[in-house]
């Protein structure tokens, strides 16, 4: 591990409180940080309603960004490593999308579904394109590119049927979906929080547990199965891990773009390029990005609130055009 | 008693056969050439060996054992493969490049050991790359990547190593400062050196054993003075060469003046299909 990870993953924490502070100080009604702090551990303040508006309206829709951002700040980082590719990410690649369609479908077309099959939904969305991708692309050995290439273009399909979806659905079933879609956290509660938690802790560390396989993998899968790697297995337990962690953040709050993109390009240019730093420096500051995208969507323009999802994408798709002319450049 | 052997080894992709029925066995101790034109089949040979490759019929030995059979990590702990010009991910060090030499030996609750530490320290010694460590791959010239690659491949600590043409894309320089590296390896550790080499000379120079290939069969194996010959390089390589003997080694050294006989009508009056069949 580069001997840079605790400083910095120390550093990134302390930035990502603060940001959660200030994320739940500011909004129509605004709390000091230091009252902020002492709601949330249940001291006396000032405000009376300051116990509603910080534990019961604020503070777990900021949990759920912060699970967003780190599940998308991991997910990312295995995508990039297992494809040997930096532009890589669940949104790239259509995994996101998958997800997002069969949550659509279950939305306009099932209608009367309880929500709490939407995560589960958005789970097999993702699992099934993240498995066309894998037998496409891995048929006949790795190749990071034609992966690329595969999840882009079944990114588009599968959001035209998300569109398709869209265009026949009912208008109120459709308008439901459509706010579900935009990538935000608005109004998410403790229940939404409830229900990501699970996924976090269950395959956050098993992410760390496998970084290790992740750096071999990186290397090729000749040099991987040198080193008695069981390449088959290691792969689809990573895989399968990233679409979990991708598929929990669609489910809780639509497709939260370029996260998990950015994320892990910042963690390498900090921390090097061995996964056991990496991934946790990704999830830090993927927690980071989406606490501050939040805070930003809702102060920019307010008392309109923009989706956190667009400000990732405004401030991530001139990201993944950049690192597209680089490696346009690289390759010539 | 050689260690690694294959016994009627038929390995190739998809349906097509490469290699057929093939019997090879590799000395232990020694540093061993596999020689041949393009698409003879040496680096599938290599691959079967080193199990990236599964074969269609026959098996392939390593202490009597089967190689598909023995556990991928159990293996990796006694057989090390460099494939041909492996990539480094942007950024990564050579000392994490060396470090992931030692996944075989660690396992999730074993994580990072004193013995790990010792191995790639010595690795890097030994290959002359502990003033790079702390660089990145991709700021490194050619030589020295693929020196930090052989560490890598070092700190595996494996008896046998097996290198699929170490020296490709090389300089000559380059060249030299890896096949000296794998000579001193062999030397010094007494490792089982296996290569694909693609320059006849530099098999002579530095491997004791040669084994030469043709069309997937072994066409001749033994000492470099006894396998390299005028008769030998026309039956291989299809070509008219002429065998001196270095002045300072004594080994063969070879130089190919044209086309041999059939070989050079056909490259003639039909090089397409002569083109074909090679590629």
């Amino acid at each position: 591990m580069d001997r840079r990870v605790p400083l910095i993953l120390s550093l990134a924490l302390l930035a990502t409180l603060a940001a959660m502070v200030w994320n739940m100080g500011v909004g129509e009604y605004p709390i000091p940080p230091l009252d902020v702090i002492r709601t949330v551990f249940h001291l006396p303040t000032g405000g009376e309603d300051y116990d509603f508006v910080v534990n019961t309206l604020r503070l777990p829709r900021m949990l759920v960004a912060a699970l967003i951002g780190l599940s998308l700040g991991i997910s990312g980082t295995i995508m990039q490593g297992l494809t040997r590719n930096p532009l890589a990410d669940p949104e790239i690649l259509g995994i996101s999308a998958g997800a997002g369609l069969v949550v659509v479908t279950m939305v306009v077309v099932v209608r009367t579904l309880p929500s709490s099959f939407i995560p589960i939904g958005a789970f097999v969305g993702a699992l099934i394109n993240a498995g066309i991708i894998y037998l496409l692309s891995w048929k006949n050995g790795d190749s990071p590119f034609r992966m690329i290439l595969i999840g882009i273009g079944l990114a588009a399909v599968t959001t035209a049927g998300i569109e398709l979806m869209i265009t026949f659905g009912d208008v109120r079933d459709v308008q439901r979906a459509m706010i579900w879609l935009a990538g935000s956290v608005y109004g998410r509660s403790w229940n939404d929080f409830w229900a990501l938690l699970p996924w976090v802790i269950v395959f956050v560390p098993l992410a760390m547990f496998l970084a290790r396989d992740l750096n071999v993998l990186n290397l090729g899968e000749d040099v991987a199965r040198g080193l008695g790697v069981h390449v088959a297995w290691r792969r689809g337990l990573l895989l399968f891990t990233a679409v979990a962690l991708a598929a929990a953040t669609v489910a809780a709050a639509g497709t939260i773009g370029f996260v998990g993109l950015m994320a892990p390009h910042m963690a390498r240019r900090l921390v090097g390029a061995d996964h056991v730093g990496v991934l946790p420096t990704a999830g830090a500051l993927g927690t980071l990005l989406v606490v501050l995208a939040d805070l930003i969507g809702r102060t920019i323009i307010s008392p309109i609130e923009l989706p956190c999802g667009l400000v990732t994408s405004v401030i991530g798709a001139p990201f993944f055009i950049y690192l597209l002319l680089k490696q346009a450049r690289g390759t010539k | 008693m050689s260690r690694l052997h294959t016994e009627a080894l038929t390995l190739g992709y998809d349906q097509a056969a490469i290699i057929t029925d093939l019997n090879v066995d590799i000395p232990s101790g020694l540093i061993t050439a596999l020689v041949g034109p393009n698409g003879c089949g040496k680096s599938t040979l290599l691959r079967g060996l080193a199990r990236l490759l599964a074969p269609q019929r026959g098996v392939a030995y390593l202490d009597g054992k089967a190689i598909h059979q023995i556990p991928t990590r159990k293996l990796a702990q006694q057989l090390g493969i460099l494939p041909q010009t492996p990539t480094a991910p942007e950024g990564l060090t050579v000392r994490e490049l060396v470090a992931q030499g030692r996944y075989p030996h660690q396992s999730w609750f074993q994580q990072w050991a004193a013995d790990d530490e010792a191995a790639v320290n010595k690795a890097l010694a030994i290959t002359g790359m502990a003033k790079f460590a702390d660089r990145p791959i991709d700021a490194l010239s050619g030589g020295q990547r693929q020196r930090a690659w052989i560490a890598m491949t070092l700190a595996q600590e494996t008896e046998v190593i097996l290198l699929d043409e170490p020296t490709t894309y090389l300089d000559l320089a380059h060249q030299i400062e890896v096949l000296t590296l794998l000579e001193r390896l062999n030397r010094q550790e007494g490792r089982t050196i296996v290569m694909v080499v693609h320059d006849l000379n530099h098999a002579t120079r530095h491997a004791q054993h040669i084994i030469a290939m043709r069309d997937g069969q072994v066409v001749a194996s033994g000492s470099p003075t006894d396998v390299v010959t005028p008769e030998l390089l026309r039956q291989v390589f299809g070509v008219d060469a002429e065998v001196l003997h270095d002045p300072r080694t004594g080994v063969p050294l070879c130089i190919a003046y044209d086309l041999a006989g059939d070989e050079a009508h056909d490259y003639v009056v039909e090089p397409q299909s002569r083109i074909a069949a090679l590629a």
